[in-house]
């Protein structure tokens, strides 16, 4: 029988000359990892390459900077900080910090399902602002039956914001400036985005949120909708990973452990003594 | 051999013992047809056979059973159960937020780490008692910071889930096992020195899990889906309401201790 392979257009190893389990080099799409990129690629031009393929333009490379600077913490009040911080507390593994993150941050209400509902909505609405207009005033329909939960607001804006707040327009802002202009690599969505966001957030009834900027960045990087979606699952690991790690040290003591107000509550069972005192 | 010999003979192939399908036709599970010999076996007790390749009685398997029960607490507020619940808020998918959950409750201060520790404590003090060392002694050796795993608990010094245990234990005759008797006996010597150190249900999980023969390995592994049955409601019950209420966290929450604040002065250029 004859051996399975492997079949990938990404990464080409040549092995040692001793060893067949092990790599002399190293080729990422063409490129020499650890003899050329390693000495004179930054980890930003680096991951640009892993995701399209080829190296990307200077404006390409500070567009991804400044986008994975924006997602790389969201803070703790974020869910999927949250979510690494209840493993912290516990002093769960590390993996399973970013794996609470990972499940809770891949969600379509501010995760990176909803980046990838964004930039599928740019594939079919490109800048017809009368076609945007139109789907975000229209209630957002479920699809066939999906293990993701129906989609409960226009994707890409803030369910519960009252106005766009600094850190988007700040983002949308500086995202705008380095990025922009086709000639140099990136999209134009982003300016579009920018010289429309007033018009859309009043279409949808809601302003615009991160989720919306960065959809809008990954697409003007030229990614696909599913590497928007991965690549906003990468970028905001760092915050959770280091919230985890800051919450492991503070300890469950000064975490919020919430009030609880039972709606169904039986009241204490008969014939067990001590049943009646609750905790973890 | 070793090396790339090693790795070289295991290329390409699975050799194992654990079970295979042969799509279309049957599957086997670690030696017998899983739609023949073991087509009648309730799902806990396939699950026990193949961690442990063990039966255990009927009295043993109420009592494995009710291990799990008698913790599945569909409390949102629980640190792993959290993770699920904040799944649903954020509109993830329910597998996505319960296999996190499930990692997450692999914590040292609760869930897989602290029963791990604790069962192989009890191991480890029957076999020291064996050769007739006094067990105050061996529970001194094992104090990591005042406390031994499994004795004492987070949020709360009782632990209710205790005497529903002993009572089932009680009622199959289960109750007088080694270890059972040993961590009772651990309890008395921690109460002395510390009150809040009672008994919690890891270490009588442990205790009888040790009993009923389980390496800490097995028993770790039998107690992964411990939690499982009160974390699917803790999603739905978020994913119910609309996105973003479970726990919603003001900006006023956070008690900032950090650094005053500078400008940034990068001493390299960007790309």
């Amino acid at each position: 029988m004859s051996e399975e392979t492997i079949r990938t257009r990404i990464w080409q190893e040549e092995a040692e000359p001793d060893n067949a389990f092990a790599a002399a080099s190293c080729h990422c799409h063409g490129y020499d990892v650890y003899g050329d990129l390693l000495a004179h690629a930054s980890w930003i031009e680096y991951l640009f390459l892993l995701f399209r393929g080829e190296a990307p333009s200077a404006q390409q490379a500070r567009l991804l900077e400044g986008l994975a600077i924006a997602l790389a913490n969201p803070g703790p009040r974020d869910a999927a900080v949250h979510a690494a911080m209840c493993g912290g507390v516990g002093g769960s593994t590390s993996a399973s910090c970013l794996m609470a993150a990972l499940a809770v941050g891949a969600g379509a209400s501010g995760g990176a399902r909803e980046v990838r509902l964004v930039m599928e909505d740019w594939l079919v609405r490109g800048t017809d602002l009368a076609l945007w207009q139109s789907s975000l005033a229209a209630k957002p329909i479920a699809g066939p039956a999906d293990v993701w939960p129906a989609p409960g607001h226009p994707a890409g804006f803030d369910p519960h914001g009252v106005r766009c707040t600094g850190p988007v327009l700040q983002t949308l802002a500086h995202l705008v400036e380095v990025g922009c202009g086709a000639d140099l690599g990136c999209g134009s969505s982003l300016a579009w985005l920018q010289a429309n966001r007033s018009s859309l957030e009043s279409a949808a009834g809601l302003p615009l949120a991160m989720s919306g900027v960065a959809a809008t960045a990954l697409r003007d990087l030229g990614c696909t909708p599913a590497q928007g979606e991965m690549l906003h699952l990468l970028l905001r690991l760092p915050g959770a990973a280091v919230h985890a790690l800051e919450q492991k040290e503070y300890g469950h003591k000064n975490f919020p452990f919430f009030q609880v107000e039972l709606e169904n509550d039986p009241g204490p069972a008969q014939g067990i003594g001590n049943c009646v005192e609750g905790g973890a | 051999m070793n090396g790339p010999q090693l790795l070289e003979q295991y290329a390409g192939r699975l050799v194992t013992r654990a079970g295979a399908c042969f799509l279309g036709e049957r599957a086997v599970f670690r030696g017998l047809d899983l739609h023949a010999a073991l087509k009648d076996m309730d799902w806990l007790e396939l699950y026990l056979f193949g961690i442990t390749g063990r039966r255990f009685t009927p009295q043993q398997m109420a009592v494995l059973q009710a291990t799990w029960v008698y913790t599945s607490y569909p409390d949102a507020r629980i640190w792993n159960n959290r993770v699920a619940a904040l799944a649903g808020s954020a509109r993830s998918t329910a597998s996505l937020g319960i296999a996190a959950a499930l990692a997450v409750s692999d914590a040292r201060i609760y869930g897989g780490g602290s029963s791990l520790r604790a069962i192989e404590f009890l191991l480890e003090a029957r076999l020291g008692m064996e050769r007739g060392k006094p067990l105050a002694g061996l529970v001194a050796a094992a104090l990591h910071g005042g406390y031994i795993y499994g004795f004492g608990r987070p949020l709360s010094a009782a632990d209710e889930r205790i005497e529903p245990m002993m009572a089932l234990l009680r009622e199959h005759n289960l109750d007088r096992g080694i270890h059972v008797e040993l961590a009772f006996e651990v309890e008395k010597i921690l109460v002395g020195r510390n009150p809040a150190l009672r008994i919690n249900y890891g270490a009588l999980v442990a205790a009888v899990a040790a009993d009923f023969g389980f390496s800490p390995l097995e028993y770790y592994l039998f107690r992964i889906p411990a939690f499982l049955a009160g974390m699917p409601p803790c999603y739905l019950e978020a994913a119910d309401k609309p996105a973003g209420l479970l726990f919603p966290l003001p900006c006023r929450v956070m008690l900032y201790e950090g650094a005053v604040r500078r400008p940034w002065q990068g001493t390299t250029p960007k790309t």
